[in-house]
Protein backbone atom coordinates (compact mmCIF):
# COMPACT_ATOMS: atom_id res chain seq x y z
CA UNK A 1 0.00 0.00 0.00
CA UNK A 2 1.50 3.68 -0.72
CA UNK A 3 1.44 5.77 2.11
CA UNK A 4 2.55 9.08 2.48
CA UNK A 5 4.96 10.05 4.47
CA UNK A 6 2.70 11.48 7.65
CA UNK A 7 0.61 7.69 7.35
CA UNK A 8 4.25 6.52 7.43
CA UNK A 9 4.53 8.07 10.21
CA UNK A 10 1.75 7.36 12.06
CA UNK A 11 2.95 3.69 11.53
CA UNK A 12 6.30 3.63 12.46
CA UNK A 13 5.21 5.22 16.22
CA UNK A 14 5.65 8.90 15.57
CA UNK A 15 2.45 9.72 17.00
CA UNK A 16 2.47 7.64 19.75
CA UNK A 17 1.40 4.00 20.25
CA UNK A 18 -2.29 3.93 19.57
CA UNK A 19 -1.83 5.85 16.39
CA UNK A 20 0.35 3.74 15.87
CA UNK A 21 -2.06 0.95 16.45
CA UNK A 22 -4.53 2.34 14.45
CA UNK A 23 -2.84 2.20 11.81
CA UNK A 24 -1.59 -1.09 11.89
CA UNK A 25 -5.07 -2.46 11.59
CA UNK A 26 -5.63 0.06 8.54
CA UNK A 27 -2.85 -1.35 6.61
CA UNK A 28 -3.68 -4.91 7.36
CA UNK A 29 -7.33 -4.54 5.85
CA UNK A 30 -5.80 -2.31 3.36
CA UNK A 31 -3.69 -5.20 2.52
CA UNK A 32 -6.14 -7.82 2.63
CA UNK A 33 -8.69 -5.96 0.44
CA UNK A 34 -6.14 -4.66 -2.35
CA UNK A 35 -6.76 -1.45 -1.31
CA UNK A 36 -3.88 0.72 -3.20
CA UNK A 37 -3.77 4.19 -1.01
CA UNK A 38 -5.46 5.28 2.01
CA UNK A 39 -8.13 7.56 1.78
CA UNK A 40 -9.48 11.10 4.06
CA UNK A 41 -12.70 10.39 6.04
CA UNK A 42 -15.34 13.39 6.76
CA UNK A 43 -16.36 11.58 9.71
CA UNK A 44 -16.96 7.76 11.91
CA UNK A 45 -19.04 6.02 13.67
CA UNK A 46 -18.25 3.43 16.08
CA UNK A 47 -19.54 0.35 17.52
CA UNK A 48 -18.61 -2.52 20.11
CA UNK A 49 -19.92 -0.41 22.87
CA UNK A 50 -22.54 -2.57 25.19
CA UNK A 51 -20.66 -3.60 27.94
CA UNK A 52 -22.92 -6.85 27.65
CA UNK A 53 -21.17 -6.88 23.69
CA UNK A 54 -17.62 -5.97 25.23
CA UNK A 55 -17.21 -7.36 27.77
CA UNK A 56 -13.44 -6.82 30.01
CA UNK A 57 -11.36 -7.72 27.54
CA UNK A 58 -12.99 -5.38 25.01
CA UNK A 59 -12.79 -2.55 28.15
CA UNK A 60 -9.57 -3.55 28.55
CA UNK A 61 -8.21 -2.89 24.86
CA UNK A 62 -10.52 1.00 24.80
CA UNK A 63 -8.59 2.05 28.21
CA UNK A 64 -4.87 1.10 26.08
CA UNK A 65 -6.37 2.92 23.41
CA UNK A 66 -6.90 6.01 25.43
CA UNK A 67 -3.85 5.02 27.73
CA UNK A 68 -2.00 5.44 24.72
CA UNK A 69 -2.90 8.48 23.69
CA UNK A 70 -5.78 8.12 21.00
CA UNK A 71 -7.64 11.08 20.07
CA UNK A 72 -10.04 11.52 17.23
CA UNK A 73 -8.73 13.47 14.26
CA UNK A 74 -12.31 13.90 12.74
CA UNK A 75 -15.98 14.18 13.94
CA UNK A 76 -16.68 10.54 15.52
CA UNK A 77 -20.16 9.66 17.11
CA UNK A 78 -20.86 6.52 19.03
CA UNK A 79 -22.72 3.52 18.86
CA UNK A 80 -25.89 2.78 21.97
CA UNK A 81 -24.26 1.85 24.90
CA UNK A 82 -26.11 -1.55 27.10
CA UNK A 83 -28.38 1.33 29.32
CA UNK A 84 -29.69 5.15 29.67
CA UNK A 85 -26.67 6.43 30.62
CA UNK A 86 -28.99 8.69 33.59
CA UNK A 87 -32.08 6.81 34.14
CA UNK A 88 -30.52 3.35 34.30
CA UNK A 89 -31.63 2.10 37.39
CA UNK A 90 -35.29 2.40 36.24
CA UNK A 91 -34.86 0.05 33.73
CA UNK A 92 -33.47 -2.55 36.13
CA UNK A 93 -29.65 -2.23 34.93
CA UNK A 94 -27.46 -3.66 37.94
CA UNK A 95 -24.92 -0.91 40.07
CA UNK A 96 -22.50 -3.83 38.42
CA UNK A 97 -23.79 -3.71 35.11
CA UNK A 98 -23.88 -0.01 34.79
CA UNK A 99 -20.28 0.72 36.37
CA UNK A 100 -18.40 -0.99 33.76
CA UNK A 101 -20.61 0.63 31.23
CA UNK A 102 -19.58 3.86 32.67
CA UNK A 103 -16.11 3.19 32.23
CA UNK A 104 -16.57 2.17 28.35
CA UNK A 105 -18.14 5.99 27.56
CA UNK A 106 -15.20 7.44 29.53
CA UNK A 107 -12.44 5.66 27.67
CA UNK A 108 -14.24 6.45 24.15
CA UNK A 109 -14.56 10.34 26.40
CA UNK A 110 -11.25 10.41 26.38
CA UNK A 111 -10.15 9.89 23.08
CA UNK A 112 -12.68 12.71 22.49
CA UNK A 113 -15.11 10.27 20.85
CA UNK A 114 -18.74 12.40 21.02
CA UNK A 115 -20.38 9.94 23.05
CA UNK A 116 -24.01 10.44 21.32
CA UNK A 117 -24.69 6.75 22.17
CA UNK A 118 -27.02 6.19 19.02
CA UNK A 119 -27.52 4.06 15.96
CA UNK A 120 -29.15 7.10 14.04
CA UNK A 121 -25.91 9.33 14.25
CA UNK A 122 -27.56 11.04 10.74
CA UNK A 123 -30.60 12.25 13.10
CA UNK A 124 -28.04 13.49 15.51
CA UNK A 125 -25.01 16.21 14.40
CA UNK A 126 -23.21 13.28 12.11
CA UNK A 127 -24.99 14.35 9.00
CA UNK A 128 -22.63 13.66 5.85
CA UNK A 129 -23.66 14.58 2.40
CA UNK A 130 -23.50 12.96 -0.76
CA UNK A 131 -19.98 11.40 -2.02
CA UNK A 132 -18.07 11.85 1.35
CA UNK A 133 -15.97 9.53 2.52
CA UNK A 134 -16.80 7.57 6.15
CA UNK A 135 -15.55 4.93 8.20
CA UNK A 136 -18.73 3.80 10.27
CA UNK A 137 -19.85 0.86 12.23
CA UNK A 138 -23.52 0.08 12.87
CA UNK A 139 -24.85 -1.81 9.93
CA UNK A 140 -27.97 -0.01 9.29
CA UNK A 141 -26.25 3.28 9.43
CA UNK A 142 -23.93 2.17 6.98
CA UNK A 143 -26.91 1.49 4.86
CA UNK A 144 -28.49 4.75 5.40
CA UNK A 145 -25.46 6.56 4.85
CA UNK A 146 -24.39 4.50 1.60
CA UNK A 147 -28.09 4.72 0.17
CA UNK A 148 -29.93 7.35 1.50
CA UNK A 149 -27.43 9.66 1.75
CA UNK A 150 -24.94 8.59 -1.39
CA UNK A 151 -21.64 8.77 1.23
CA UNK A 152 -19.15 5.90 1.12
CA UNK A 153 -17.95 3.58 3.57
CA UNK A 154 -17.46 -0.20 4.08
CA UNK A 155 -19.16 -1.96 6.89
CA UNK A 156 -16.20 -1.32 9.75
CA UNK A 157 -16.33 -3.52 12.85
CA UNK A 158 -15.56 -1.45 16.17
CA UNK A 159 -11.72 -1.77 16.10
CA UNK A 160 -11.54 -0.48 12.36
CA UNK A 161 -13.93 2.21 12.96
CA UNK A 162 -11.89 3.69 15.66
CA UNK A 163 -8.69 3.21 14.02
CA UNK A 164 -10.02 5.51 11.03
CA UNK A 165 -11.05 7.91 14.21
CA UNK A 166 -7.98 8.19 15.18
CA UNK A 167 -5.73 8.73 12.08
CA UNK A 168 -8.33 10.48 9.95
CA UNK A 169 -8.30 7.53 7.11
CA UNK A 170 -9.83 4.30 5.91
CA UNK A 171 -8.22 2.26 3.17
CA UNK A 172 -9.61 2.92 -0.10
CA UNK A 173 -11.48 -0.39 -1.50
CA UNK A 174 -14.84 -1.66 -1.56
CA UNK A 175 -17.91 0.42 -1.46
CA UNK A 176 -15.23 3.87 -1.71
CA UNK A 177 -14.52 2.25 -5.50
CA UNK A 178 -17.66 3.59 -7.89
CA UNK A 179 -17.01 0.17 -9.28
CA UNK A 180 -18.19 -1.89 -6.12
CA UNK A 181 -21.35 0.60 -6.26
CA UNK A 182 -23.00 -0.95 -9.75
CA UNK A 183 -25.95 -2.95 -8.92
CA UNK A 184 -26.34 -6.45 -9.73
CA UNK A 185 -29.87 -7.38 -9.39
CA UNK A 186 -33.15 -5.82 -9.56
CA UNK A 187 -36.32 -6.22 -7.26
CA UNK A 188 -39.53 -5.40 -8.64
CA UNK A 189 -41.61 -4.48 -5.80
CA UNK A 190 -45.17 -5.70 -6.38
CA UNK A 191 -46.70 -5.22 -2.44
CA UNK A 192 -48.10 -2.33 -0.42
CA UNK A 193 -45.74 -0.47 1.68
CA UNK A 194 -47.44 1.67 3.73
CA UNK A 195 -45.89 1.16 7.53
CA UNK A 196 -42.35 0.82 8.59
CA UNK A 197 -43.12 -2.90 9.50
CA UNK A 198 -43.90 -3.11 6.01
CA UNK A 199 -40.39 -1.59 5.13
CA UNK A 200 -38.87 -3.91 7.94
CA UNK A 201 -40.64 -7.53 6.33
CA UNK A 202 -39.42 -6.40 2.64
CA UNK A 203 -36.28 -5.80 4.29
CA UNK A 204 -36.39 -9.27 5.69
CA UNK A 205 -37.51 -11.14 1.96
CA UNK A 206 -34.86 -9.27 0.31
CA UNK A 207 -32.11 -9.51 2.76
CA UNK A 208 -33.05 -13.74 2.72
CA UNK A 209 -32.66 -13.74 -1.49
CA UNK A 210 -28.94 -11.71 -1.05
CA UNK A 211 -27.87 -14.53 1.43
CA UNK A 212 -28.36 -17.03 -1.20
CA UNK A 213 -25.76 -15.41 -3.31
CA UNK A 214 -21.90 -16.26 -2.77
CA UNK A 215 -20.95 -12.45 -3.79
CA UNK A 216 -23.86 -10.45 -2.48
CA UNK A 217 -25.11 -8.48 -4.94
CA UNK A 218 -26.13 -4.63 -4.38
CA UNK A 219 -29.57 -4.82 -5.26
CA UNK A 220 -31.84 -2.00 -7.28
CA UNK A 221 -35.38 -1.84 -5.90
CA UNK A 222 -38.09 -0.54 -8.41
CA UNK A 223 -41.67 0.03 -7.51
CA UNK A 224 -41.47 1.98 -4.14
CA UNK A 225 -42.80 5.14 -5.40
CA UNK A 226 -42.01 7.18 -1.87
CA UNK A 227 -40.52 6.76 1.73
CA UNK A 228 -39.89 8.54 4.45
CA UNK A 229 -36.83 8.75 6.72
CA UNK A 230 -38.26 6.65 9.31
CA UNK A 231 -39.23 3.94 6.42
CA UNK A 232 -36.05 3.93 5.12
CA UNK A 233 -34.33 3.81 8.50
CA UNK A 234 -36.65 0.81 8.78
CA UNK A 235 -35.66 -0.52 5.83
CA UNK A 236 -31.96 -0.20 6.59
CA UNK A 237 -32.08 -1.63 9.47
CA UNK A 238 -33.37 -5.08 8.36
CA UNK A 239 -32.08 -5.72 5.09
CA UNK A 240 -28.77 -5.23 6.66
CA UNK A 241 -29.48 -7.06 9.67
CA UNK A 242 -31.10 -9.69 6.99
CA UNK A 243 -29.26 -9.68 4.36
CA UNK A 244 -25.39 -8.24 5.26
CA UNK A 245 -26.23 -5.43 2.91
CA UNK A 246 -24.66 -2.19 3.16
CA UNK A 247 -25.78 -0.30 -0.19
CA UNK A 248 -29.37 -0.88 -2.26
CA UNK A 249 -30.67 1.60 -4.77
CA UNK A 250 -34.01 2.46 -4.74
CA UNK A 251 -35.48 4.10 -8.27
CA UNK A 252 -36.71 7.70 -7.26
CA UNK A 253 -35.72 7.80 -3.80
CA UNK A 254 -32.50 7.41 -3.63
CA UNK A 255 -29.50 9.50 -5.31
CA UNK A 256 -27.27 6.95 -7.14
CA UNK A 257 -30.38 5.23 -8.45
CA UNK A 258 -30.21 7.28 -11.87
CA UNK A 259 -26.87 6.34 -12.87
CA UNK A 260 -27.63 3.07 -13.48
CA UNK A 261 -30.05 0.71 -15.59
CA UNK A 262 -31.94 -1.41 -13.88
CA UNK A 263 -29.97 -5.34 -13.95
CA UNK A 264 -31.83 -7.56 -16.15
CA UNK A 265 -31.52 -10.19 -13.62
CA UNK A 266 -34.86 -9.59 -11.97
CA UNK A 267 -36.47 -10.83 -9.08
CA UNK A 268 -40.58 -9.76 -8.39
CA UNK A 269 -41.56 -9.30 -4.70
CA UNK A 270 -45.24 -9.71 -4.20
CA UNK A 271 -47.65 -9.10 -1.10
CA UNK A 272 -47.61 -12.44 -0.42
CA UNK A 273 -43.72 -12.34 0.28
CA UNK A 274 -44.35 -9.81 2.22
CA UNK A 275 -47.31 -11.32 4.27
CA UNK A 276 -45.17 -14.44 4.85
CA UNK A 277 -42.12 -12.50 6.16
CA UNK A 278 -44.48 -10.50 8.57
CA UNK A 279 -45.86 -14.00 9.47
CA UNK A 280 -42.34 -15.22 10.47
CA UNK A 281 -41.53 -12.61 12.56
CA UNK A 282 -44.63 -12.62 14.98
CA UNK A 283 -44.13 -16.32 17.20
CA UNK A 284 -46.63 -15.51 19.88
CA UNK A 285 -50.14 -13.47 20.32
CA UNK A 286 -50.01 -10.05 20.61
CA UNK A 287 -51.90 -10.77 24.29
CA UNK A 288 -49.08 -13.01 26.01
CA UNK A 289 -46.45 -10.06 24.95
CA UNK A 290 -45.17 -8.40 28.73
CA UNK A 291 -42.28 -5.93 26.54
CA UNK A 292 -43.32 -3.09 24.13
CA UNK A 293 -40.34 -1.64 22.73
CA UNK A 294 -40.31 1.18 19.86
CA UNK A 295 -36.98 2.55 18.20
CA UNK A 296 -34.93 0.62 16.71
CA UNK A 297 -33.00 1.91 14.77
CA UNK A 298 -33.44 5.00 17.33
CA UNK A 299 -36.94 7.02 16.78
CA UNK A 300 -36.69 10.05 15.61
CA UNK A 301 -38.59 13.32 16.53
CA UNK A 302 -42.05 13.14 14.72
CA UNK A 303 -41.94 9.36 15.60
CA UNK A 304 -41.54 10.67 19.28
CA UNK A 305 -44.48 12.75 18.80
CA UNK A 306 -46.63 10.45 17.42
CA UNK A 307 -46.26 8.44 20.83
CA UNK A 308 -47.06 11.47 22.95
CA UNK A 309 -50.41 12.19 20.46
CA UNK A 310 -51.58 8.58 21.16
CA UNK A 311 -50.57 7.93 24.62
CA UNK A 312 -52.02 11.26 25.37
CA UNK A 313 -54.30 10.79 29.03
CA UNK A 314 -54.15 6.90 28.71
CA UNK A 315 -52.24 4.29 31.09
CA UNK A 316 -49.79 1.58 29.62
CA UNK A 317 -49.73 -1.85 31.01
CA UNK A 318 -46.79 -3.30 29.67
CA UNK A 319 -43.17 -2.61 30.33
CA UNK A 320 -42.45 -0.36 27.46
CA UNK A 321 -39.31 1.37 26.71
CA UNK A 322 -38.95 4.14 24.04
CA UNK A 323 -35.25 4.32 22.77
CA UNK A 324 -33.90 7.14 21.05
CA UNK A 325 -30.84 9.28 20.71
CA UNK A 326 -30.43 11.67 23.93
CA UNK A 327 -30.27 14.72 21.61
CA UNK A 328 -33.89 13.17 20.24
CA UNK A 329 -35.29 12.63 23.88
CA UNK A 330 -34.35 16.56 24.61
CA UNK A 331 -36.22 17.90 21.78
CA UNK A 332 -38.42 15.80 23.53
CA UNK A 333 -38.33 17.25 26.97
CA UNK A 334 -38.94 20.65 25.40
CA UNK A 335 -42.04 19.99 23.43
CA UNK A 336 -43.64 18.23 26.38
CA UNK A 337 -43.22 14.61 24.64
CA UNK A 338 -41.53 13.12 27.80
CA UNK A 339 -43.96 14.58 29.85
CA UNK A 340 -47.12 12.90 28.45
CA UNK A 341 -44.69 9.51 27.49
CA UNK A 342 -43.92 9.66 31.04
CA UNK A 343 -47.64 9.92 32.53
CA UNK A 344 -48.76 7.55 30.83
CA UNK A 345 -46.39 4.56 32.14
CA UNK A 346 -43.80 4.25 29.65
CA UNK A 347 -40.15 4.65 30.17
CA UNK A 348 -37.47 6.34 27.71
CA UNK A 349 -34.49 4.62 27.34
CA UNK A 350 -32.14 6.77 25.43
CA UNK A 351 -28.31 5.94 24.50
CA UNK A 352 -29.35 2.24 24.30
CA UNK A 353 -32.27 0.11 22.76
CA UNK A 354 -33.30 -3.79 23.01
CA UNK A 355 -30.71 -4.99 21.11
CA UNK A 356 -27.96 -4.28 23.15
CA UNK A 357 -29.11 -4.07 26.73
CA UNK A 358 -28.49 -6.62 29.38
CA UNK A 359 -32.10 -8.34 28.94
CA UNK A 360 -31.67 -11.61 27.86
CA UNK A 361 -34.67 -13.84 29.75
CA UNK A 362 -36.07 -11.03 31.30
CA UNK A 363 -39.70 -10.77 29.28
CA UNK A 364 -41.27 -13.62 27.32
CA UNK A 365 -42.41 -11.60 24.23
CA UNK A 366 -41.84 -8.33 22.33
CA UNK A 367 -44.26 -6.54 20.83
CA UNK A 368 -42.30 -3.82 18.17
CA UNK A 369 -42.73 -2.25 14.60
CA UNK A 370 -38.44 -3.28 13.69
CA UNK A 371 -37.69 -6.68 12.08
CA UNK A 372 -34.49 -5.83 13.24
CA UNK A 373 -34.91 -5.98 16.79
CA UNK A 374 -37.30 -9.54 15.89
CA UNK A 375 -34.01 -10.58 15.40
CA UNK A 376 -32.48 -10.36 18.12
CA UNK A 377 -34.97 -10.48 20.53
CA UNK A 378 -35.18 -13.75 19.51
CA UNK A 379 -32.24 -14.65 19.05
CA UNK A 380 -29.99 -12.67 21.81
CA UNK A 381 -32.76 -12.56 24.06
CA UNK A 382 -35.04 -15.67 23.81
CA UNK A 383 -37.87 -13.53 23.53
CA UNK A 384 -40.79 -14.66 21.51
CA UNK A 385 -42.32 -11.57 18.79
CA UNK A 386 -44.84 -9.94 17.44
CA UNK A 387 -44.21 -7.06 14.70
CA UNK A 388 -47.34 -5.08 14.31
CA UNK A 389 -47.80 -1.44 12.10
CA UNK A 390 -46.40 1.61 14.66
CA UNK A 391 -49.43 2.96 15.95
CA UNK A 392 -50.60 -0.40 16.64
CA UNK A 393 -47.78 -1.17 19.14
CA UNK A 394 -48.54 1.65 21.07
CA UNK A 395 -51.45 0.75 21.43
CA UNK A 396 -50.97 -2.74 22.23
CA UNK A 397 -49.06 -1.19 25.36
CA UNK A 398 -52.37 0.11 26.75
CA UNK A 399 -54.52 -2.83 26.16
CA UNK B 1 6.30 -21.15 23.34
CA UNK B 2 10.12 -22.44 22.37
CA UNK B 3 12.95 -20.41 23.48
CA UNK B 4 15.26 -19.49 20.64
CA UNK B 5 17.96 -21.23 21.78
CA UNK B 6 15.67 -24.42 21.62
CA UNK B 7 14.85 -23.68 17.71
CA UNK B 8 19.01 -23.61 17.38
CA UNK B 9 18.33 -27.20 18.19
CA UNK B 10 15.20 -27.94 16.06
CA UNK B 11 15.45 -30.27 12.81
CA UNK B 12 16.25 -28.63 9.54
CA UNK B 13 14.79 -26.92 7.52
CA UNK B 14 12.44 -29.45 5.53
CA UNK B 15 10.07 -26.83 3.78
CA UNK B 16 9.97 -23.08 3.51
CA UNK B 17 6.77 -21.25 2.58
CA UNK B 18 6.31 -17.28 1.29
CA UNK B 19 3.03 -15.43 1.96
CA UNK B 20 1.65 -12.53 3.15
CA UNK B 21 2.73 -10.39 6.34
CA UNK B 22 -0.68 -9.37 8.22
CA UNK B 23 1.05 -8.91 11.30
CA UNK B 24 4.79 -9.14 12.63
CA UNK B 25 6.43 -10.96 15.61
CA UNK B 26 8.06 -14.68 15.43
CA UNK B 27 6.74 -17.71 16.61
CA UNK B 28 8.35 -21.78 17.15
CA UNK B 29 5.83 -23.87 17.72
CA UNK B 30 3.92 -26.78 16.97
CA UNK B 31 1.19 -26.81 14.10
CA UNK B 32 -2.53 -27.14 14.70
CA UNK B 33 -4.14 -27.42 11.23
CA UNK B 34 -7.86 -27.27 10.07
CA UNK B 35 -9.62 -27.50 7.20
CA UNK B 36 -12.36 -25.71 8.51
CA UNK B 37 -13.04 -22.04 9.45
CA UNK B 38 -13.27 -20.83 12.51
CA UNK B 39 -15.05 -18.50 14.61
CA UNK B 40 -13.55 -16.95 17.80
CA UNK B 41 -16.63 -15.14 18.73
CA UNK B 42 -18.84 -18.39 20.45
CA UNK B 43 -16.41 -21.24 18.93
CA UNK B 44 -13.17 -20.71 21.13
CA UNK B 45 -13.47 -20.63 24.88
CA UNK B 46 -11.64 -17.22 26.03
CA UNK B 47 -10.78 -18.74 29.28
CA UNK B 48 -9.41 -21.95 28.11
CA UNK B 49 -8.71 -21.80 24.89
CA UNK B 50 -10.54 -24.83 24.00
CA UNK B 51 -12.53 -25.14 20.63
CA UNK B 52 -15.66 -25.53 21.66
CA UNK B 53 -17.60 -25.01 18.07
CA UNK B 54 -19.70 -28.26 18.15
CA UNK B 55 -18.96 -30.74 14.90
CA UNK B 56 -15.77 -28.42 14.38
CA UNK B 57 -12.77 -31.04 13.69
CA UNK B 58 -10.71 -29.19 16.49
CA UNK B 59 -13.36 -29.26 19.30
CA UNK B 60 -12.00 -30.35 22.35
CA UNK B 61 -8.56 -29.13 21.58
CA UNK B 62 -6.75 -26.39 22.58
CA UNK B 63 -5.46 -23.45 20.47
CA UNK B 64 -3.05 -22.39 23.04
CA UNK B 65 0.51 -22.04 22.35
CA UNK B 66 0.00 -23.26 19.03
CA UNK B 67 0.81 -22.15 15.14
CA UNK B 68 -3.16 -22.30 14.17
CA UNK B 69 -3.24 -23.00 10.62
CA UNK B 70 -7.02 -22.61 9.07
CA UNK B 71 -8.17 -21.66 5.84
CA UNK B 72 -10.20 -18.01 6.84
CA UNK B 73 -11.95 -16.55 9.99
CA UNK B 74 -16.02 -16.56 9.96
CA UNK B 75 -18.90 -15.03 12.28
CA UNK B 76 -19.02 -12.19 14.10
CA UNK B 77 -16.62 -9.73 14.31
CA UNK B 78 -16.78 -9.14 18.19
CA UNK B 79 -14.31 -12.21 17.46
CA UNK B 80 -11.53 -9.95 17.65
CA UNK B 81 -11.86 -9.18 21.29
CA UNK B 82 -12.06 -12.95 21.82
CA UNK B 83 -8.52 -13.31 20.36
CA UNK B 84 -7.28 -10.72 22.72
CA UNK B 85 -9.29 -11.85 25.62
CA UNK B 86 -7.36 -14.96 25.20
CA UNK B 87 -3.99 -13.12 25.13
CA UNK B 88 -4.63 -11.75 28.44
CA UNK B 89 -5.11 -14.91 29.57
CA UNK B 90 -2.33 -16.59 28.36
CA UNK B 91 -4.34 -18.78 26.62
CA UNK B 92 -3.17 -17.39 22.80
CA UNK B 93 -1.98 -19.18 20.01
CA UNK B 94 1.63 -18.31 19.22
CA UNK B 95 0.72 -17.32 15.37
CA UNK B 96 -1.94 -17.82 13.11
CA UNK B 97 -1.55 -19.11 9.26
CA UNK B 98 -4.36 -18.70 6.87
CA UNK B 99 -4.95 -19.41 3.33
CA UNK B 100 -6.85 -16.15 3.16
CA UNK B 101 -7.32 -13.75 6.26
CA UNK B 102 -10.20 -11.33 7.11
CA UNK B 103 -11.19 -8.61 9.06
CA UNK B 104 -12.09 -10.69 12.23
CA UNK B 105 -8.57 -12.87 12.59
CA UNK B 106 -6.67 -9.30 11.60
CA UNK B 107 -7.80 -7.30 13.70
CA UNK B 108 -7.68 -9.53 16.29
CA UNK B 109 -3.88 -10.24 15.97
CA UNK B 110 -3.21 -7.04 15.66
CA UNK B 111 -4.88 -5.37 18.81
CA UNK B 112 -3.77 -8.79 20.35
CA UNK B 113 -0.13 -9.13 19.48
CA UNK B 114 -0.35 -12.69 17.80
CA UNK B 115 2.17 -12.92 14.05
CA UNK B 116 -0.15 -13.57 11.58
CA UNK B 117 0.56 -14.59 8.22
CA UNK B 118 -1.63 -15.27 5.43
CA UNK B 119 -1.51 -16.71 1.18
CA UNK B 120 0.34 -19.84 2.77
CA UNK B 121 -0.66 -23.13 0.70
CA UNK B 122 -1.74 -24.94 4.02
CA UNK B 123 -3.12 -28.16 2.72
CA UNK B 124 0.73 -28.10 2.82
CA UNK B 125 1.16 -28.09 6.67
CA UNK B 126 0.19 -31.06 8.93
CA UNK B 127 -0.79 -31.02 12.73
CA UNK B 128 2.12 -31.54 15.14
CA UNK B 129 4.76 -30.29 12.66
CA UNK B 130 7.42 -27.88 14.14
CA UNK B 131 7.04 -24.19 12.33
CA UNK B 132 8.84 -21.52 12.67
CA UNK B 133 6.42 -17.96 12.03
CA UNK B 134 7.77 -14.64 10.90
CA UNK B 135 5.21 -12.20 10.46
CA UNK B 136 7.45 -9.01 9.61
CA UNK B 137 8.52 -11.50 6.40
CA UNK B 138 5.46 -13.26 6.18
CA UNK B 139 7.28 -16.90 6.14
CA UNK B 140 7.01 -20.20 7.50
CA UNK B 141 9.50 -22.52 7.88
CA UNK B 142 8.63 -26.55 8.26
CA UNK B 143 11.15 -27.92 10.55
CA UNK B 144 10.43 -31.56 10.79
Amino acid sequence: MKLTTEQQRMLDGGYGRATQKAMEILVALGTIYGAAQMVSVASVQVSGVSYDNLGEAGLHWLSAMADGGGRTRVLTTLNPAGMDIENWRALGISEEFAQNQLRVIDAFARMNVITSCTCTPYLAGNAPHFGQHLAWAESSAVCYANSVIGARTNREGGPSALAAALTGVTPEYGLHLEARRRPAITFDVEAALDETSDFGALGVVIGQRLERFKDKPVPYLRGIERASVEQLKSFCASVATYGGAALFHMAGVTPEADRYAPPDDTIVITQADLDHAQQSLTSAASDAADFVSLGCPHLSIGEIARIAELLDGRRVTKEFWITTARATKQIADQMGYTRIIEAAGAKFAADTCCVVAPIKGRFKALVTDSAKACYYAAGKNKFKTVIKPFDEVVLSAVK
Amino acid sequence: MFSVTSVVDWPEIVMKLQGRKIYQGTAAAEALVTSMGISFFGGVDPDTGLVVEPGHELAGQSISGKVLVFPTGKGSTVGSYTLYRLKLNGRAPAAIINAECETITAVGCIIAEIPCVDQIPIEQLVTGQLLIVDGAQGTVEVRA
